[in-house]
């Protein structure tokens, strides 16, 4: 019953928190209409998201959000020197192939983010049965490298958490 | 205290102002079509989520209550950079891109934006 | 003090930015650049809201960054799905 009312528990506990910080006060009316909110909308969308992801870890994807946030931040300065000083005859931009271990389909939406907001790659296409990252260096002397980058310091740990 | 939250903002606004003007002149300077979807993700979203952030900080120290919605407007820009990003990609990869230039994909399939259009 | 000087020299960023967007928007090569060109404007534009809302003080700005920013991410998306597609909801 309760699983019939709340398909997506994360979900509605991130729309209750949303909607409260969107309307700045935490008045019982927000609550209420929060809870609402929080109800009503996963049972609409439903029928777009069956399955429900698993999350082992929640501290773990807390962890991992903190390492992403430090790597955007350092990375995004090589970003900017490559963009400011390097000549753009040098610039040595490169599709990496990128296999992937993980199945879960949130899990793989995660690591594509990620990939994109760490500066220096980004997430440019998927193969049609959703296995396979194809992405693009800014600037990547060697593409294996990137590839070994993005398997062992995000994938694993990806797929610790959520499965 | 109150000084050392002040250089903090101050720091926080001109690194953002720094990063947002990079991205623009990113997208201006760089030659390739795929390297110019790297700057303005990347560079621009970093810019305003500092300035985003500082003001959230300013208004706080201003002693008006913390106002939220710049943390969710910063929250929402990084979450949403990536699918503008992935869809930009795509359309490049449709429309710009020799198909020849692609590496395989590994599987025997195509990549997902060349898959036939679904039947009505 | 020092947080008045930042601020003007991020409005200044901002807007030197935007005008760089501009000049991108109108000598893309092709079309996908210019609807890049106009997703970094409106994330541009974003910024300039909130910092215009700092000088002036007042907090009302939250809303319209806000909206800028749900349309903005729509639009690109629409724009990207009429490309690749043919329609925008299949």
């Amino acid at each position: 019953m309760l699983k019939r009312l709340f398909p997506h528990p994360y979900l509605s506990l991130t729309l209750v928190i949303l909607w409260l910080l969107l309307v700045n006060d935490a008045t019982l009316g927000t609550l209420i209409l929060a809870g609402v909110l929080a109800t009503l909308v996963p049972l609409l969308t439903q029928s777009w998201w069956p399955g429900r992801p698993r999350i082992r870890h929640p501290l773990g994807l807390l962890a991992y959000a903190a390492i992403v946030l430090w790597d955007v931040i350092i990375a995004n300065f090589q970003v900017a020197w490559i963009i400011l000083f390097m000549p753009a005859a040098r610039i040595r931009s490169a599709w990496v192939v990128v296999p992937l271990d993980l199945t879960s389909p949130e899990a793989i939406s995660l690591l594509a983010g990620t990939i994109t907001m760490t500066p220096g790659t980004l997430t440019a296409d998927f193969s049609s049965n959703g296995r396979v990252l194809l992405i693009h260096a800014l600037h990547a002397p060697d593409p294996n490298a990137v590839r070994d980058a993005i398997k062992t310091r995000y994938e694993a740990r990806l797929k610790r958490i959520m499965e | 205290m109150t000084a050392l939250a002040e250089y903090a903002i101050a720091a926080l606004l001109i690194l953002g102002g720094l990063f947002g003007l990079i991205g623009s002149f990113g997208l201006l300077k760089l030659r390739d079509p795929m390297q110019r979807l790297h700057a303005p993700t990347k560079a621009t979203t970093i810019g305003v989520g500092a300035a985003l952030i500082a003001a959230a900080l300013d208004m706080v120290l201003l002693g008006q209550g913390i106002t939220w919605q710049s943390v969710l407007v910063a929250a929402f820009l990084f979450l949403t950079a990536p699918l503008s990003a992935l869809f930009l990609a795509k359309t490049h990869l449709l429309r710009t891109i020799a198909r020849k230039d692609l590496p395989k994909t590994g599987t025997g399939g195509d990549w997902a934006t060349f898959r036939a259009k679904p039947q009505k | 003090m020092i947080v008045d000087y930042a601020l003007t020299f991020a409005l200044v960023a901002f807007g030197l930015a935007l005008v760089l967007n501009l000049i991108r928007l109108v000598t893309a090569p092709t079309l996908t650049d210019r609807i890049l060109a106009v997703d970094t404007m409106t994330v541009n534009v974003i910024a300039l809201i909130v910092l215009y809302g700092l000088r002036s003080g007042s907090s009302l700005n939250g809303e319209a960054a806000l909206l800028f920013a749900l349309t903005g991410f729509v639009s690109t998306v629409a724009f990207c799905k009429y490309l690749l597609r043919g329609s925008i909801i299949e």
